[in-house]
Parts: structure tokens; C-alpha cells; sequence
């Protein structure tokens, strides 16, 4: 898969000037990956916040506790991380299991842009040009059983590599979830990359998903295992503290933290003057994902 | 002698404050420069705390009136600090927001008990002065033990504003702890 990548040959500066020149026109030629999902490009039009996050902000300042609970330890203490080779099994309720490579991923999946907003559940947000492609594509390499309601995802688990994984601060491995219909929606996004660079250690490598209408912990960093499952999983956060981070976990500014608020946040690189912003419902995707939960009291199922 | 400890230990305390006024005006500050002061802010206070804490027992233990000497001192630099991270949340956060603030206030517990232990922190700064401790006598020292309180509520406030059960609040926690462990054994002793 030799193909020349945009970064390549594009200093990133100009780069960036390229994708707001290009956003200035709304539905212009950078579109056109995309014009096949049109529903995605929308959804970035409906965020307010239509700054692209910088490369140096997106690779330096992670969650990512595996690596340590600083926002600087993911890119310091990753650095050194074996992400090849790597496998990733998909069991559970499927007819036959499957692993397949990586390599096979990036072989077999067209990734394309993605500029989709992070909303962590701290209170800051980050604009991010993921490259990716929807789960559901993933997921369709095998055939669910009737019994398959819930998707499980397991990160790699390596105290070894991960020095984060040496202390109790989660329950290792870290565990996310979705319902089904969630992970078959096409926003859900199978990320090997971001700003058409190969994906940064510190931001999952090699594989992570993003699920951009909610908080940023359920989408998964280095993903080993996709287990098709009958009942809700437990998530990491979830076995943490089950009052505070539910297993919906949908960016929702009317229920807060039980400590702290989510009505509004903090855009990420900007400076001290700058104001918050205020926290859109499923962080401004309601449009393409409010219909998966129609009928549900999102207060109760937070 | 004493005087010129007394100022050199004023400099040092002000080093943090030159640090992050530093930081914001040369563009250090990060990603996230609003929670990088915020963060900067309370954690000197905890320090101060813990600073001012320290001192009677120092003072047991090397029989030197040099610490007493700068105790009240570090308990301003506990305001100073505090008023400074009060100040931006207010300020620069929330921009005087007063909706969302009194709503934090009231609903969030690491923002009322942080809030609290500022409040608490006014009278202690008011009595500061040497005519002060003179005018109030036994009261002054019954007073100033509020401290223990403020700082119980400063640990809690780094604990409750941590996602999960973190490092750092609970090192800060268990110093406070032991410091006024210290005292429990003290009043047993005399």
C-alpha cells in the first residue's frame, strides 16, 4: 500500500491553511471523500467550533492512563510502544470468530477524513481530522448471532510496555462498550490515523475507535479484542465509579457530573481570554444520532 | 538575623507567583492555559498549607523560634495563593458568570467546600497582624486553628475535582493527615 499521503508532501502549516481554505467553502473539493457519507460532513457543520485542533495540541495533551494519568505522560512514556505486530480478534456472538492483522485493516478498509470534535468529560474539547472508517465495515467481516446486542472492546493490556497499567488507577484491561445500533452507526469510527498521518502511540495506535457524540474515555485506545456480547458490558469507568460514568455516557449538557458540570467547556489551544463555549447536546450530532435514543429517559441512562 | 530569613523566605514564596505570570505572559502555559493556572494556583496552596503546618513541629523538634517566626507569614502566602486561584475561576473561567458559578457552588462539593475553605481563610487573614494577636490574646491561637479545618477542605476540594482515585490528592492527603497527627500527640504530651 504505497500511496503518497497528503502530510507528505504538504508542510503541516499550509496543510492546515489548505483545510480552512477548503472548509471555507463548505462542500468544496475536500468534501468529496466524504460526499459518499454526507451525513458526516453535516455534522461538522453543525459544530460551532469549526477550528481544527493543532497536531501538537492532539499528540500532546491525552488521556490516556495506561501511559500515566498526566496529560504529557501518554506522549512522553508511549514513545517506545510495540504496536506491530498486532491482531485483533473479533468473538463472542458471531457465527465464526475472526483476527485479522493489522496490516489486513489497512489493506482491506479505505480510510478517509474524519474531522470529528472530542468532548472529554473533564471539560475540554479538541477538534480532531481523524483518518478512519465506520465500524460497522469492521464488523461486517463476521455474521452475529441473534444473541448479539452489545459490543465489548478490550485494549491491549501490557504492564510491561504500559507503565500506567502497574498501578490500580482502572480496572485493567480497559474495557468500553456500545449497543449494537450504536456501533453500527456510521459516525462510529474505526481510527488508524490523524491528520494523514499514521496514528501517534499517545493517541491509540494502532487501532482505537471514536465515537464523537459522546465523552471522550468510551472511545477505546489500542483495541485487541471486539466481543459481541448479550449483556450491557462493564466498562473500565464504569467499575470505577457506576454512579459517575454510565454506560451511555452521551455528551449531554443537562446532566452533569455528580461533581462537576458539563454545560459548558473549554476549546482546547485557545488562549487565556478566550470564553467557554457551551456543550452541545451529543456534542452537536444530535441530528444523525438522537433517533438511537428515542423514548429513553437520558437522564436515567446517562 | 531573623529579618533578613524572614525575607528571604517572602522571596521564595513569590517564586511560584513570578513563575505563572512568567508562563502567561511568554505563552507557557499549554494546551489547556485556564486549568494550567487554575491547577498551578491550588496546588501552591496546598504546599502553603502544608508549609504553615509544618512549622510547630519543626519547632518541637529543632527547638528553633525561626519557624514560628514565618508561620504567619506562610499562612498569608495560604491566602495569597488561594485568592489568586479563586480569582481565576471567577475571572478568567467563568468571566463572572455568576449563574454557573453559584451553581457550582451550591450543587458541585468540591467547588462549596473549596469555596468554604476560603471563606474560613478571611478571618485567619484579617488577624494577621501583630496588634491583632496581641488584641485577641487566647482567642488568637483557638482562631488561627481553623486552619486544620481549611485545610481538611482544601485535600477534599483535590480530591472531589479528580476523575478518579489519583496520586497526587491523595499525597497532599495524607501529608495534611500526618501533620496534624502530629498535634493529637502533642496535646496528649503537655
Amino acid at each position: 500500500m504505497k500511496k503518497f499521503k497528503y502530510s507528505e508532501i504538504t508542510p503541516e502549516k499550509i496543510y492546515k491553511k489548505r483545510r480552512s481554505f477548503i472548509k471555507s467553502f463548505g462542500f468544496g473539493f475536500g468534501s468529496l471523500a466524504l460526499s459518499t457519507l454526507p451525513l458526516i460532513n453535516n455534522s461538522f457543520a453543525n459544530v460551532d467550533q469549526n477550528k481544527v485542533t493543532s497536531f501538537e495540541d492532539i499528540t500532546t495533551y491525552n488521556n490516556y492512563y495506561e501511559f500515566g494519568t498526566g496529560k504529557s505522560d501518554p506522549y512522553i512514556r508511549s514513545q517506545n510502544f510495540k504496536t506491530s505486530p498486532w491482531n485483533i480478534k473479533i468473538e463472542g456472538e458471531v457465527e465464526k470468530p475472526l483476527e485479522i492483522s493489522m496490516e489486513e485493516i489497512l489493506s482491506s478498509f479505505q480510510s478517509e477524513e474524519r474531522i470529528l470534535k472530542l468532548r472529554c468529560v473533564e471539560g475540554w474539547s479538541m477538534v480532531i481530522p481523524w483518518n478512519g472508517f465506520s465500524l460497522s465495515q469492521l464488523l461486517s467481516k463476521v455474521t452475529f448471532t441473534s444473541k448479539a446486542k452489545f459490543v465489548e472492546f478490550e485494549s491491549v493490556y501490557d504492564p510491561d510496555q504500559m507503565s500506567g497499567q502497574r498501578y490500580p488507577v482502572l480496572n485493567w484491561p480497559y474495557k468500553e462498550g456500545l449497543k449494537i445500533d450504536e456501533a453500527m452507526h456510521p459516525l462510529t469510527t474505526v481510527v488508524t490515523g490523524l491528520y494523514n498521518k499514521k496514528l501517534p502511540n499517545q493517541n491509540g495506535a494502532p487501532l482505537r475507535i471514536f465515537i464523537p457524540w459522546k465523552y471522550g474515555f468510551k472511545s477505546s485506545k489500542a483495541i485487541v479484542k471486539i466481543k459481541l456480547v448479550e449483556k450491557m458490558p462493564t466498562s473500565s469507568w464504569m467499575w470505577a465509579s457506576p454512579r459517575e460514568y454510565g454506560f451511555y455516557s452521551n455528551v449531554n449538557p443537562k446532566v452533569d457530573h455528580p461533581r462537576w458540570s458539563q454545560a459548558t467547556e473549554r476549546v482546547i489551544g485557545n488562549d487565556i481570554f478566550a470564553p467557554r463555549i457551551k456543550t452541545e447536546m451529543f456534542n452537536g450530532y444530535g441530528d444523525q444520532v438522537a433517533n438511537l435514543y428515542t423514548g429513553m429517559d437520558l437522564k436515567k441512562y446517562f | 538575623m531573623i529579618r533578613y530569613l524572614k525575607s528571604s523566605v517572602f522571596t521564595l514564596s513569590l517564586i511560584p507567583f513570578f513563575l505563572i505570570t512568567y508562563k502567561i505572559f511568554f505563552n507557557k502555559l499549554g494546551p489547556e492555559p485556564v486549568k494550567e493556572i487554575t491547577h498551578f494556583t491550588g496546588e501552591w496552596t496546598l504546599v502553603f498549607i502544608c508549609l504553615t503546618l509544618a512549622m510547630s513541629p519543626l519547632k518541637r523538634f529543632t527547638k528553633l523560634t525561626f519557624w514560628i517566626n514565618i508561620r504567619r507569614m506562610l499562612g498569608l502566602f495560604v491566602f495569597f495563593y488561594a485568592t489568586l486561584h479563586l480569582l481565576t475561576y471567577v475571572v478568567i473561567d467563568y468571566r463572572f458568570d455568576w449563574g454557573p458559578i453559584l451553581n457550582d457552588v451550591v450543587k458541585k462539593k468540591y467547588i462549596y467546600i473549596g469555596f468554604s475553605a476560603w471563606i474560613l481563610l478571611i478571618p485567619l487573614a484579617l488577624t494577621s497582624s501583630k496588634k491583632m494577636v496581641r488584641l485577641l490574646k487566647q482567642n488568637w491561637k483557638k482562631l488561627h486553628r481553623l486552619i486544620y479545618i481549611i485545610a481538611i477542605f482544601g485535600s477534599l476540594h483535590f480530591i472531589w475535582l479528580s476523575k478518579t482515585i489519583f496520586f497526587k490528592p491523595l499525597i497532599y492527603t495524607l501529608i495534611i493527615l500526618f501533620l496534624l497527627s502530629l498535634r493529637i500527640k502533642f496535646k496528649k504530651n503537655t
